[in-house]
């Protein structure tokens, strides 16, 4: 394999596994190193700055509640992107894609729902309430399980991946929901203070721990996803394998040509 | 429990998941590249091994 064919001209050209293994493993440790500098820097500030003057410390927890929220839920849209990725051009990466991101997603999702209880305590004075936003976030990290346990379910990633690319699009009207939830509903949860069209009503002073951690997480996910995603692939090939295997051992010289579509892993399937 | 108990335990209770997770990518990614290498070892590889795509 020369070193010309690995080069991405296009983006569809990610869309190849090998190209996609290849580049990766040029990217991933540069984006590993630029994760641990936001976090470095991140946590600094997350701790260096003053306390709020109503929410004292606790103020602190908001520098992983609220970029953990926002991960679960722009994991989900990367995850909904790869649904259309393999409903429509039916790109074996986008399969891939959007199996590794359910697990990711359901722990960014897990951490918002602990760190926000955690918070709820000592300020609402309770662990839980069962309002639009904190219902909605729960029903979007039971959506991942679902979709965890859907693709353990399945032996074939191929149909794996078409039945959750119709569940995750249909589970994305939850994402607006829980976006406006603190609009449309009278919640508990204060509503968004930092995204908005009047532009952040919240003090420098927080902004800048939030804005940074927020990055830092943003980066965490794309590089464990890119690792998931490399290992699913490997996995894939490594089912691939196997099956040939067998199949040689069983036919004595009958060869991989004996594939069947449905077989096939999915960066081996006919296209 | 005072504030900083919170803090403390909402910081660790994220150390461990996103810990957890990365435990799980590298351990995971170093399962199925044994395996690779154990079944090329064998002589089993891809077809498309050698020819670019």
């Amino acid at each position: 394999m020369s070193e010309q064919s690995l080069a991405i001209r296009k983006f569809s050209d990610l869309a190849n596994p090998t190209r996609f293994l290849a580049l990766s493993a040029a990217v991933w440790p540069w984006m590993a190193a630029v994760t641990a500098l936001f976090f470095a820097v991140g946590l600094y500030l997350c701790f260096s700055t003053v306390g709020d003057y109503q929410q004292g410390e606790t103020v602190r927890i908001m520098y992983i509640h609220v970029p953990a929220a926002w991960l679960s839920m722009m994991c989900y849209s990367v995850m909904a992107l790869s649904a259309l990725g393999t409903l429509v051009w039916r790109h074996p990466l986008a399969d891939v894609s959007a199996k590794t991101a359910a697990p990711i997603g359901a722990c960014f999702t897990f951490i918002a729902l602990i760190t926000g209880s955690l918070w709820g305590k000592p300020m609402w004075g309770t662990w839980w309430v069962w309002d639009a936003r904190l219902t909605s976030v729960f029903v979007l990290f039971l959506m991942y399980l679902g979709l965890i346990a859907l693709n353990r379910a399945v032996d074939d990633p191929t149909r794996a991946a078409k039945v959750g690319a119709i569940l995750i699009l249909v589970g994305f009207v939850n994402i607006p929901i829980i976006k406006f939830s603190v609009e449309w509903w009278n919640t508990l949860h204060q509503p968004a203070s930092v995204i908005r069209l009047d532009g952040p009503t919240i003090d420098p002073e927080f902004l800048r721990p939030l804005v940074v951690m927020a990055i830092a997480f943003t980066l965490l996910f794309f590089t464990l996803h890119i690792l998931a995603m490399r290992n699913e692939i490997l996995r894939r090939r490594v089912a691939t394998l196997r099956r040939l295997a067998a199949r040689s051992a069983g036919h004595g010289s009958g060869g991989p040509g004996l594939a069947g579509p449905g077989l096939a892993a999915p960066e081996e399937a006919p296209r | 429990m005072n504030h900083a108990a919170y803090v403390a335990a909402a910081y660790a209770a994220a150390l461990a998941t996103v810990a957890g997770l990365i435990l799980w990518v590298w351990l995971d990614g170093r399962a199925r590249r044994r395996e690779l290498a154990t079944l090329e070892a064998s002589g089993i590889r891809r077809r498309s091994a050698g020819e670019a795509r």
